[in-house]
């Protein structure tokens, strides 16, 4: 290559390299800040600040969502599996808020651990299915479930007769 | 391979032989369009949850697609004007930008049509949301860029030079839903392993990422073909092409 456009190339290299690293550096100290909620464990661990407004996002717990049938209030449970985090709402969830389902609460937390939202937003997972195959799965997942439940009773009263046998016999 | 390169490099030697395969091009990309769209829209299955408002994925997942592809396109025909000097990369260059900043705005514009009924909300300043719109302001920074100066070969290196820096950008957009936590859901379709999707709604969205990246090359070969018209005007083979086509209307005009 012609020394002239070797060195061109070094410097188009030279100024990719400097620039991802530059913003690379910046990313990492902003690290704690670019995330758009917090998890209910960095709630528990005191990381949410008290006061601002900030976001807490996780699953919504299952039966967890408590309305009030006079008023447009709301309350339920966000978890990542480890904590949770309790919210109060007042307003219209969005039409994809659901149990075991996530969503984001954008609100002040109180004192006592509780988040007061101005907003609920439904996060939507990457997973599509046509309504026939999720009906089919839900089928088979009720249904292995029984299965499983069935089969543990069987176990039990296996388990329950060997002993009454085992006692029964001298 | 270099001569092949330096032909690559002529402008008069793109339009002619790009002239030959527009017409294929176009076609195809109107075929995988209306198969797509169709296909998408009509025969592939609602979703469970979302219901039908989920199909704006065969619009908003191949215009983000080509939007971060486009942006390479630019950045690297910038790299090799400024490394060559070829002058036809740098009118690919001037090509690219408008076309990536329309495909950002349309994926940025569609997805917060998604985002009301889906989240709740138009619009967040989550991770992928915001680095979008970074992504159409590096896009409408070097169309700016480009019109602020009066010298061509300035301009170029110029937007070169921006162009190349802004590819940082490009794989922060592109992994945003894994570092952070974002509002915006992880990449249904990943490079490894099978997509989160059923196949019956995925074989329309890959045959309309496929149209769309058509649609990119046709429109990218367009607007370089008027780029190379608009700054070889005074060149023989421009003026010759033109008194040609003169004729021609001419010629069909008499016949009326």
């Amino acid at each position: 290559m012609h020394p002239l456009r070797k060195r061109r190339l070094l410097l188009v290299v030279f100024l990719v390299v400097v620039a991802s690293a530059a913003v690379g550096l910046v990313l990492y100290a902003l690290k704690e800040n670019i995330s758009f909620f917090y998890t209910p464990s960095a709630v528990a661990n005191g990381e949410a600040p008290h006061g601002p407004i900030i976001r807490v996002g996780g699953m919504v717990v299952a039966n967890s969502v408590e309305r009030n049938p006079k008023a447009l209030d709301v309350s339920f449970k966000v978890s990542d599996g480890a904590n949770a985090v309790l919210i109060t709402y007042a307003g219209i969830l969005p039409d994809m808020f659901a149990e075991n389902e996530a969503a984001v609460a954008v609100g002040r937390l109180r004192e006592d651990g509780v988040l007061v939202a101005d907003e609920v937003l439904a996060k939507h997972d990457e997973k599509y299915t046509p309504p026939e195959v999720a009906d089919a799965m839900s089928k088979a997942y009720e249904a292995q479930q029984k299965q499983k439940a069935a089969s543990g009773k069987l176990e039990l009263e296996k388990s329950i007769s060997e002993k009454t046998e085992s006692a029964i016999q001298p | 391979m270099w001569r092949w390169f330096h032909r690559l490099g002529s402008p008069r030697w793109f339009y002619q032989t790009s002239g030959r395969w527009l017409p294929w091009l176009a076609v195809l990309t109107l075929a995988l369009l209306v198969i797509g769209t169709l296909w998408g829209l009509a025969f592939a299955p609602e979703d469970a949850r979302q219901g039908n408002s989920f199909r704006i994925i065969y619009i908003h997942v191949p215009v983000s697609f080509l939007a971060l592809a486009g942006y390479y396109v630019m950045a690297v025909a910038g790299a090799v004007n400024l490394i060559w000097r070829i002058k036809l990369a740098d009118m690919v260059m001037t090509a690219a930008a408008p076309l990536g900043a329309a495909l950002t705005f349309l994926a940025l514009f569609t997805g917060a049509i998604w985002g009301k009924p889906t989240w709740g909300t138009y619009w967040v300043w989550d991770a992928r949301i915001t680095s979008m719109l970074v992504l159409l302001f590096l896009y409408l920074g070097v169309v700016v860029l480009r019109n602020s100066f009066s010298g061509r070969d300035t301009a170029g290196k110029a937007c070169a030079i921006l162009a190349l820096v802004g590819t940082v950008n490009i794989p922060i957009i592109y992994k945003s839903v894994d570092w952070w936590f974002t509002l915006h859901q992880p990449a249904t379709i990943k490079l490894s392993g099978a997509p989160s999707m059923h196949p019956d709604m995925f074989k329309p969205l890959l045959v309309m990422i496929l149209a769309y990246y058509c649609f990119y090359a046709l429109v990218l070969i367009l607007n370089t073909r008027t780029e190379i018209l608009h700054r070889e005007r005074r060149t023989a083979w421009v003026n010759d092409l033109a008194v040609s086509e003169l004729a021609v209307t001419e010629l069909t005009s008499n016949e009326q």
